[in-house]
């Protein structure tokens, strides 16, 4: 018997209309996890690097995490990765709500969609019925009523319904696919559309195995209890109306303006005012007792839900307040638009407008408040409709793509939109974690390791007595030394740029949140998983031997993969860029050290490839092999560290 | 008539206003009544079950509490948020009408035990949001003898009404004989 997982894939080709459900092999948990370790494992080995984004053979996977659909608290998104057509590169993508243990309980660990069909479909499973049906009826609708129409016609109410919006059907690249009011951004959207594929209905009535059954209910029950209560886990943004952070430090338009005295008590309190007259509730994801999700009815749209930062950046890019976010959100949410990307193309598209580069032709009736403005470009966007259909490719293209307009774009990394996010002075961790980071959210790398030391040693102290996060002491005795945010060595900052990286590699395979794990504990230490207890847990639900070395390691060859894919389709170490201008002061010299030490740290060539040595470390020779088949990696070459001993050791003659 | 006396009716009370839609009630109902206990999770066996609709703020924990042969000929229709519900979309009656509360393998009925030996039934233990709570209270009520019916009970009684005796009877006979 299989624990924790199903055992099985449900293939779907949808150029033949070819089903199929394909037992899985059991090594696969005990190389990779599950969720994006296992589709990361699967996209190495089926598509091709000649592969284009949007072709019949790329493949759009959604995986469920390892933990879904065991009583793990918190642990429910479900990762969607392709290739993502606006960087070329693996698509990094997950979802909260309730779509993988649905998934899980219909029998299956991952959908693995191929091929393109030939009219709009959605497909549906109900454990082993699984159908690709007509979807003509729902073209341009919205989740809302995608949703309640599968539903209400299948006469399944609770199938759980991930779907695309308008924005999908046309391929913007911004597009998201879209589940509750959860999102998954970053690439799945425009690739569904492009499949054709409206939505995915799934109901599943089937069981999930427990190794340990007892013993992990008796600790998930202990832990949904810790979790409710425990201040250092969920979003707090949805419950602190203190938003200064995002709108004193965060630059507005695009990415340009900073307004340091931005938030004020009156304005904490007029927002305050808008959002609680107006909300319905705050709603959590499956087996989660956090309400993350702000759910909220704004008189004349549809009703909306939104967490984290995504009720900041329309305002943000039109220089409005609050209640001009949520008169946007409504019809965001229905058209199935990325908030944290989108309003960066806008924003680009009017900046180009204010300097002549985009013209009343380009734009025609183009309005002068720059809230009309966002609203005139969003609408051209998700219709692809004149300038829309070149914005809608995002910052990085469209700025390729309009004569006289590269100059302008300045803030994406590998394509793709970054947080609009200015600072003064080079902080060294983030420098490394933004450049080599091929998630493209710096929230999907950092996390566990504090932005900022604690300046008072005695806080300090009590900080590190109660990190029970820290897996190992080295952590504690970095964070104890750690006085000023850009003064750490470069062997310590690749220490915990690793660990922030491997907390959210841990999330991607098992399917936990970062609001309870990977994310959150940078801010407070007090999270619900880490390095210390995951391990367990694992054990308990799949029965399988693992202690943190061991998990470790997993994230490490799932780093790897990923990193490989990518080489496969070209990126190199030039990729690994941050926006010129996020920090005023650079340091070239500092840059390339950090580089070379990061890249030693991995074990990667110079030029950012996991070398032939490293990828026997973690498992992957076949990996290594076909790279250097493809004459993508030297056989020979080491890590920047061992390259410079080698050269060193020839300078002085040998014996 | 029967004479008044007082009783302790257990119960769980539910906040519609404090569920967060999480479902952890259903996995943990499930996951208790599992043989061996814990062993399986499958909210589809669940004795409570969210009606959920997030779009139409809708978030409704539902208990599965008698079990009827026929569906009831409710047929009012009630208008909440300008979504139209029928008479039955919130009722806890395991009946033939909806395929809630019917074991998705055998086709039997679920109901509702309050998981007897445990201080508090399980799915309020996993609902630290306190939309469900966990209620004894004392009532008077004219006694009258009532028959309270097992799981088992539930389940024959579920076998008669779709096949009948008869052949309940003859299938019993056949299965024991072959030991």
């Amino acid at each position: 018997m299989r624990y924790a997982e199903t055992g099985y894939n449900l293939e779907v080709d949808l150029s033949t209309g070819n089903i199929e459900r394909v037992e899985t092999d059991p090594k696969l948990m005990e190389t990779h996890l599950g969720g994006q370790g296992v589709n990361a494992k699967i996209i190495w080995d089926r598509v091709k690097p000649d592969t284009k984004p949007f072709s019949e053979d790329n493949l759009l996977i959604f995986g469920a995490g390892l933990l879904h659909a065991t009583p793990v608290v918190g642990c429910n998104r479900t990762s969607v990765n392709t290739i993502n057509p606006m960087t070329g590169i693996f698509g990094h993508s997950c979802m909260g709500g309730h779509f993988g243990p649905e998934l899980k309980y219909a029998g299956y660990d991952r959908i693995i969609i191929r091929g393109r069909a030939p009219k709009l479909v959605y497909l549906y499973i109900h454990n082993e019925r699984v159908e690709i049906r007509d979807a003509s009826h729902l073209a341009g609708k919205g989740p809302g009523e995608t949703t309640s129409i599968i539903r209400e016609e299948l006469n399944e109410p609770f199938a759980q319904v991930a779907c695309i919006g308008l924005a999908g059907e046309n391929k913007v690249f911004t597009a998201s696919v879209e589940h509750g009011y959860s999102s998954a951004s970053r690439g799945p959207g425009p690739i569904m559309g492009d499949k054709k594929l409206k939505a995915i209905a799934v109901r599943g009535t089937k069981d999930v195995n427990i190794a340990h059954p007892q013993e992990l209910f008796e600790l998930c029950l202990r832990m949904k209890k810790w979790i409710n209560d425990s201040n250092g886990c969920g979003d707090w943004m949805a419950v602190d109306e203190d938003d200064s952070f995002h709108h004193n430090n965060f630059a507005w338009g695009y990415s340009r303006t900073r307004i340091k005295n931005y938030w004020s008590e009156e304005l904490q309190d007029r927002w305050t005012h808008w959002k609680y007259d107006n909300m319905d509730r705050q709603a959590g994801c499956y087996n989660c007792p956090k309400g993350c999700i702000n759910v909220i009815s704004w008189p004349g749209t549809k009703r909306f839900g939104y967490k984290c930062y995504g009720k900041d950046t329309y305002h943000m890019a039109a220089f409005k307040e609050l209640d001009y976010t949520y008169g946007m959100l409504g019809q965001c949410l229905d058209w199935g638009v990325d908030s944290y990307s989108t309003p960066q193309a806008i924003s680009l598209g009017i900046e180009l407008y204010d300097n002549g580069i985009l013209t009343d032709q380009d734009v025609p009736n183009f309005p002068t408040d720059p809230g009309d403005r966002v609203k005139y470009l969003l609408e051209k966007i998700v219709h692809r409709e004149g300038i829309g259909d070149i914005l809608a490719n995002g910052s990085w293209w469209a700025s390729r793509m309009i004569p006289g307009a590269e100059s302008f774009e300045h803030n994406t990394v590998k394509k793709m939109e970054q947080l609009p996010i200015k600072l003064g002075k080079l902080n060294p961790a983030y420098y490394i974690m933004i450049a080599t980071g091929e998630k493209m959210a710096i929230t999907q790398i950092e996390g566990s390791f504090p932005q900022d030391p604690i300046k008072d040693p005695v806080k300090r102290k009590e900080f590190v007595d109660r990190w029970d996060a820290a897996p190992y002491q080295k952590f504690k005795d970095m964070f104890m030394n750690w006085e000023k945010r850009d003064q750490i060595s470069i062997e310590d900052t690749c220490a915990l740029v690793d660990w922030n990286e491997a907390m959210h590699y841990v999330d991607d395979s098992t399917g936990l949140c970062g609001f309870v794990s990977s994310f959150r504990g940078q801010f407070g230490g007090q999270v619900a998983y880490s390095f210390n207890n995951v391990p367990q847990i694992i054990h308990l639900a799949t029965g399988m031997d693992i202690d943190k070395e061991g998990l470790w390691e997993i994230c490490r060859r799932n780093r790897d993969l990923v990193r490989c894919i990518n080489n496969r389709l070209g990126m190199r170490r030039v990729d690994d860029d941050p926006p010129k201008d996020h920090w005023a002061v650079r340091d070239p010299e500092l840059e390339e050290k950090l580089l070379d030490a990061y890249y030693s740290f991995r074990g990667w060539t110079k030029d950012a490839i996991p070398t032939k040595e490293e990828l026997h470390r973690v498992g992957l020779d076949y990996v290594a092999d076909e790279l250097i088949q493809l004459g993508i990696l030297d056989p020979n070459e080491g890590t920047p560290e061992q390259e410079a001993a080698k050269a060193a050791e020839q300078k002085s003659g040998g014996c | 008539m029967g004479e008044k006396v007082k009783k302790i009716v257990r119960t769980i009370r539910v906040d519609l206003d404090k569920c967060n839609g999480c479902r952890g009630c259903e996995m943990a109902c499930s996951a208790y009544h599992a043989t061996p206990k814990y062993s399986a999770m499958n909210p589809a066996r669940s004795r409570i079950r969210v009606v959920m609709d997030q779009f139409n703020d809708e978030y409704v924990p539902i208990r599965a509490t008698d079990y009827a042969k026929a569906g009831c000929d409710g047929r009012r229709v009630y208008t909440i948020k300008g979504k139209q519900y029928s008479e039955c979309s919130f009722c806890g009656t395991i009946c033939p009408t909806r395929e809630m509360f019917f074991d998705p393998d055998s086709g039997l009925p679920l109901q509702c035990d309050l998981c007897g030996d445990e201080k508090e039934p399980m799915c309020v233990q996993f609902c630290p949001q306190g939309c469900l709570t966990f209620e004894e209270v004392e009532v008077e009520e004219e006694e009258k003898e009532e028959v309270k019916m097992d799981e088992m009970e539930i389940g024959m009684r579920a076998l008669l009404d779709k096949f009948g005796a008869q052949k309940i009877a003859d299938t019993f006979n056949r299965l024991s004989q072959k030991g």
